[in-house]
Order: C-alpha cells, then sequence, then structure tokens
C-alpha cells in the first residue's frame, strides 16, 4: 500500500521531503541529546533550514525566508551571544536523573504525545470547512497573497504584534540592566551608600 | 504530485515530540529554550500544512504570528536567563526553588 503511495509522488519530491525530514529530525535529536550547548545551538539551525526546505516544498516561500532571516540570523545568533557571554559551554551529563524516574517519565510521557498527535494527524483531521480568508489557488504569488491577508483580514493582530515588540524590547533593557543602579534614580547621579541621590538637599532648600 | 499532508503532520508530531521529551529530560535552561522552539516548529509545520491542505492563507498568517510571538518570548526570556546567571552561576532549572515570596 505505502508502494501504491509513494509511486504518484514524483521523485523530486520525494527526494527533497525525505531529506528535509531527516535534516529535521537530526537535528531535533542534536539538540535535545548534545552535550555542549553550542553545538546544540547549531543542530537547532540545521533544523530550522530543513523547515525552511519543507515550507519552500508546500509553497510558503515567503514563510521559508523569513524563517531563514528570523530563527536562523536572529534567534539563533541570540543564544549564541548568549550562551559565549554566560560562559555556559561546558559539558552537562544528559543521562543522570535529577530525580528518581525521571528519564522514565519523560520518555513514557513522550510515548504518549507521539501517539496522540499520530492519532489526531492521521484520523479524520480535516472537517472540509473551508475559511473565507481567501484561497492559496488564486493567480497571485505567496507574498501577494499573504500581504493582501496581513494588510486587510488580520490588521489589528498585524497591529498588536508591533506593541508586542515594542514591549519585549523595553523588557529586555530592563532585564539586562545592572542592579547596582537603582531604577528610581537618574542616570550618571552618584548616589551615596545609604541610598539617597547626593543632589537631594539642595533640591529640597 | 505532491507529498500527502499526512506525511507533514507525522514529522511534525515526532518532531514536536522529540521538543517535548527534551524540555522533560535536560535541566540546562538554554536547552530547554531551544526545545521550545522545536515544538513551536513543528506547530508551524502543521500550519502550514493544513494551510495548503484546505487551501487557505490564513494558516501562513498565523504562523507568521508564531514567529513574531516566538522572537519576543526569546528576548524575554533570554533576558532572564542573564538575570538569573548573573546571580548564581551555573544554575539550572532546579535551583530557582530557592526563591521565597
Amino acid at each position: 500500500m505505502a508502494g501504491s503511495v509513494l509511486a504518484a509522488v514524483s521523485l523530486p519530491d520525494l527526494a527533497t521531503f525525505l531529506v528535509a525530514a531527516a535534516i529535521v529530525l537530526a537535528g531535533s535529536l542534536g539538540v535535545v541529546f548534545g552535550r555542549n550547548p553550542v553545538h546544540a545551538a547549531l543542530s537547532l539551525v540545521a533544523t530550522l533550514f530543513g523547515v525552511a526546505v519543507l515550507f519552500v516544498e508546500e509553497n510558503a516561500q515567503f514563510l521559508a525566508a523569513v524563517q531563514i532571516i528570523v530563527y536562523a540570523g536572529a534567534i539563533v545568533v541570540l543564544f549564541l551571544f548568549v550562551i559565549m557571554l554566560l560562559g555556559v559551554e561546558r559539558q552537562e551529563r544528559v543521562l543522570v536523573d535529577q530525580f528518581r524516574g525521571q528519564h522514565f517519565v519523560a520518555l513514557g510521557l513522550g510515548a504518549l504525545v507521539l501517539a496522540e498527535v499520530l492519532l489526531l494527524g492521521t484520523g479524520h483531521w480535516t472537517t472540509g470547512a473551508h475559511a473565507t480568508t481567501g484561497a492559496l489557488n488564486r493567480p497571485l504569488s505567496n507574498v501577494d497573497e499573504l500581504g493582501r491577508a496581513i494588510f486587510t483580514s488580520y490588521l489589528l493582530p498585524f497591529e498588536v504584534t508591533s506593541a508586542l515588540l515594542v514591549v519585549a524590547v523595553v523588557a529586555a533593557v530592563v532585564l539586562a540592566r545592572r542592579p547596582d543602579r537603582g531604577l528610581d534614580e537618574g542616570e550618571g547621579r552618584p548616589a551615596d551608600p545609604a541610598g539617597r541621590a547626593v543632589g537631594d538637599g539642595e533640591v529640597t532648600e | 504530485m505532491t507529498i500527502d499532508g499526512a506525511w507533514y503532520l507525522t514529522l511534525a508530531a515526532v518532531l514536536f515530540t522529540i521538543g517535548a521529551v527534551g524540555v522533560l529530560i535536560r535541566r540546562n535552561v538554554l536547552i530547554m529554550f531551544m526545545c521550545i522552539e522545536l515544538m513551536l516548529n513543528a506547530a508551524n509545520l502543521t500550519f502550514v500544512t493544513f494551510s495548503r491542505e484546505l487551501n487557505d492563507i490564513g494558516g501562513q498568517v498565523a504562523v507568521l504570528f508564531v514567529l513574531v510571538v516566538a522572537a519576543a518570548e526569546v528576548v524575554v526570556g533570554l533576558g532572564i536567563i542573564v538575570a538569573i546567571f548573573r546571580r548564581r552561576v551555573g544554575a539550572t532549572a532546579d535551583d530557582p526553588h530557592e526563591l521565597r515570596g
């Protein structure tokens, strides 16, 4: 039966899918079982590239480009910066339980998740109901179509994400501040050891 | 003919499971964060597959929003990790249990 399914698929598509799937799975296993965090981050890049190839295979070219630029270009580089900055590239013993039966429980839960998602994935997973936001097979390019959807049907969520990004940037700056400088005092104003700003006396008089 | 959507869904399920097991068995917070990214990518793959199967651009729009939220999440999460490591070198996910409210 599997042969009849595969016979209907063109060979380049099949080869692309199999190679990309192998890269994705090998990279994800490298993330989970890699001892060195730097190697785990590089395995994550392999996984993200494999997923981008699968996006192209599914005619989502814009998302493939964004996947490479945002994930591999920004997020993984941020991970590597933090790894290098903290100096945590020492090795961790992966196979030592932190509490009794941890790996047993983890593998049991993993098998449960896999069975559940596979059941949903291969069962009756399409309801047949089509949404009304726009069809994929209009004579437009993928970028064109995605842009129309974002700037018409999804305009409000799109604007909200811009607010989210601003909040995230401010949060990162606040979190990465040196804690020895108090938040209430102005920048560059020297404070005495009691915590009062030096200039307070003159202001109140 | 292109590959059937069920193959992509199966691959996404396996990828999600690997990420979930990674979060459960690793104690290094950075690796746990990367495993969360694996799970987000599995969900993205599912979104794109359904977008193709149901012939609807909405799935790809959802993936774009997931990408934005993931970027914001990584920025804030890594900021928190840096703040934790500044107080305790070599912290694992088990160490913040010493927090007192």
